[in-house]
């Protein structure tokens, strides 16, 4: 037996993937392999005949894996469970996060845990990037409108910019509005009227 | 009075409409439920958000609950089953080649004799024949084995039966990686409308009344919530009534079609809907009837003989006790639970907690607590009848 945990990762997001991958670099030295095909799937991990097996809980591969810690049973890889039960709160939170893991019977749970938690967290920042990224799309998107409708006011009453951004705010504020709300509607009502 | 919310959660599939129903309908909120429901990938994410708490009921295979009764499978939380959810509504299968293969023989997709499909698809295949179903723990698996073991000695030993997702089925049959599936509408279909493969048979061919899906929630939950099983019991009781109507077809499929549930064309999900399947590439029309059922035969009925049915089919292939396994399985299906939910509701409630399985040859009334409840044809292609008693 080699010393490496070996760990197959089953992810088709690329990107999630790669962070995946890294979260586990972090934790420790592992011998780490992605496999991005769902289909296939049984083949693939039979090949690579991995200690630890992690896959995105919302991947309906995982019914195949599940299948293939069953069949291999007490031979090559002992009936694989899910993510320690006894250990309140981790499984819970693995499935939360989108994580559930597969361990060789026999796994010391003290070595599984960091790579888990790292893989957990690593899930999470990822979520949290794609938020903020949601995020931050939303915010440029709403500097755009605020900018026309700034222009548009403008232009109809020949003030400058500061006054025009002044007026804008005013209206959302005696309306109780957001001025990207406000600039919105001012966008809309003049593409109608145009 | 406020209603309460119950996270539900279901695969994307045709028989998954109950639940569906039960909350877009109305039928949750007269029982003051608002169902919550959320989609799972797989049947074994969804059994673990049920046992960790993620979800408080499910749509599930009918043996996962007993498979980990029997301790099968990952997680082996105690789950109880409030009611079945379908009767039937699978398909079997096979790839373009294989089709040709049997067409080559002389074999013509009639679409309803099991001893002759079966025959011909293992005259056909060859002795390596792969097979695909969902989940190992499924109806598909167990009506697979049940079929081809029944048909005698010329059944190859080892043929293989292959985990594949549902939605994957298609795909998995068009690269060679199995030569035949059985799967859940609206999936066979959806393989012959992407040109993968024909249809052999539906499943109700080889049992014809075989429980599909079930309502699970964990043990602790039944025990502890009585009043909101009951509530859960009743409106998808009546949702299953409301699916049984053949007027209701087109709505319920135009329900499910939609984008948050199966996202599929409405009139691929309405062939399992009404029995009428194309079941070539080609064009080749079969029909049928009863293929999938939501009530009538009290369906909903959780019967204990069927949940031992299953059990001993699970402990056949797995080395389980027979005896064990029979008494573990016998605690799954809540009958009591289901009868008291729906006594004095009008709904057919049966005498008996376990019947003969296998042995009603036409619709039937037996003795009922309400007057007289109708069964209807529940038959194995062999003819066997299942008597749990017997079997102890």
């Amino acid at each position: 037996m080699p010393d490496v945990l070996s760990i197959v990762v089953v992810e088709t997001d690329r990107e999630r993937a790669f962070m995946i991958v890294d979260g586990l670099r972090e934790a420790g030295d592992f011998d780490i392999q992605v496999i991005s095909e769902p289909s296939g799937l049984a083949r693939q991990i039979q090949m690579r005949d991995p200690d630890v097996v992690l896959i995105d809980i919302a991947n309906p591969s995982r019914d195949v894996l599940e299948e293939l810690t069953l069949a291999t049973g007490p031979k090559e890889r002992p009936v694989a469970m899910f993510v320690d039960r006894s250990e309140d709160g981790l499984s819970a939170a693995a499935v939360e996060a989108g994580v559930s893991a597969y361990v060789v019977d026999g796994l010391q749970p003290a070595r599984l845990k960091p790579v888990l938690d790292a893989a957990i967290a690593r899930f999470r920042l990822f979520q949290r990037m794609r938020t903020e990224l949601a995020e931050a799309k939303r915010a440029l998107e709403e500097r755009k409108v605020i900018d026309r409708a700034k222009g548009m006011v403008m232009k109809a009453r020949g003030i400058g910019e500061d006054e025009a951004y002044a007026l804008l705010r005013k209206a959302a504020m005696d309306q109780n509005k957001r001025v990207a709300d406000v600039a919105q509607a001012l966008v809309t009502a003049a593409g109608l009227l145009a | 009075m406020s209603a309460t919310r119950i996270p539900a959660g279901y695969v994307p599939l045709t028989d998954a409409a109950p639940l569906i129903a039960a909350q877009e309908m109305g039928f949750a909120a007269e029982e003051r439920l608002i169902l919550e429901l959320h989609p799972a990938a797989s049947w074994s994410s969804l059994r673990d958000m049920l046992a960790f708490g993620q979800v408080d009921a499910a749509q599930m295979l009918a043996p996962v609950p007993i498979a980990a009764a029997l301790g099968l499978g990952g997680v082996s939380a105690p789950l109880s089953v409030l009611s079945v959810l379908s009767v039937n509504g699978t398909v079997i299968g096979v790839s373009s080649s294989l089709a040709r293969r049997l067409a080559d023989a002389g074999y013509r997709l009639s679409f309803h004799d099991a001893v002759s499909a079966g025959k011909a698809l293992i005259a056909a295949a060859g002795p390596d024949l792969r097979i695909g179903v969902p989940f190992p723990f499924s109806m598909h698996a167990e009506l697979l084995t049940y079929w081809l073991n029944g048909l005698g000695p010329d059944t190859p030993r080892d043929f293989g039966i292959r985990t594949v997702p549902p939605p994957l089925m298609a795909e998995a049959v068009r690269n060679g990686e199995i030569d035949a599936f059985c799967v859940g509408e609206p999936w066979g279909s959806m393989a012959v409308e992407q040109g993968a493969g024909a249809l052999l048979l539906p499943g109700r061919a080889i049992w014809s009344f075989a429980p599909e899906k079930v309502l699970a929630v964990r043990g602790a939950w039944a025990e502890a919530e009585p009043d909101l099983s009951g509530r859960l019991i009743r409106a998808l009781w009546r949702a299953g009534r409301w699916l049984a109507d053949p007027a209701s077809r087109g709505l319920a499929a135009e329900i499910l079609s939609a984008r948050r549930y199966l996202d599929l064309p409405a009139e691929i999900i309405e062939r399992a809907l009404s029995g009428k399947f194309t079941v070539t590439p080609q064009g080749l029309q079969r029909e049928a009837p009863g293929f999938i059922g939501f009530h009538d035969g009290a369906a909903g009925f959780p019967w204990r003989s069927q949940a031992q049915w299953i059990a001993l089919q699970l402990a056949q292939r797995n080395g389980l006790e027979r005896e064990t396994a029979l008494a573990k399985a016998g605690q799954v299906f809540r009958s009591d639970l289901y009868r008291n939910a729906l006594r004095g509701t009008g709904a057919d409630l049966p005498g008996a907690c376990s019947k003969l399985e296998g042995a009603i040859r036409a619709m039937l009334l037996p003795a009922g607590e309400s007057e007289a409840v109708s069964l209807l044809q529940n038959r194995f292609f062999d003819g066997r009848v299942f008597d749990p008693q017997a079997e102890v």
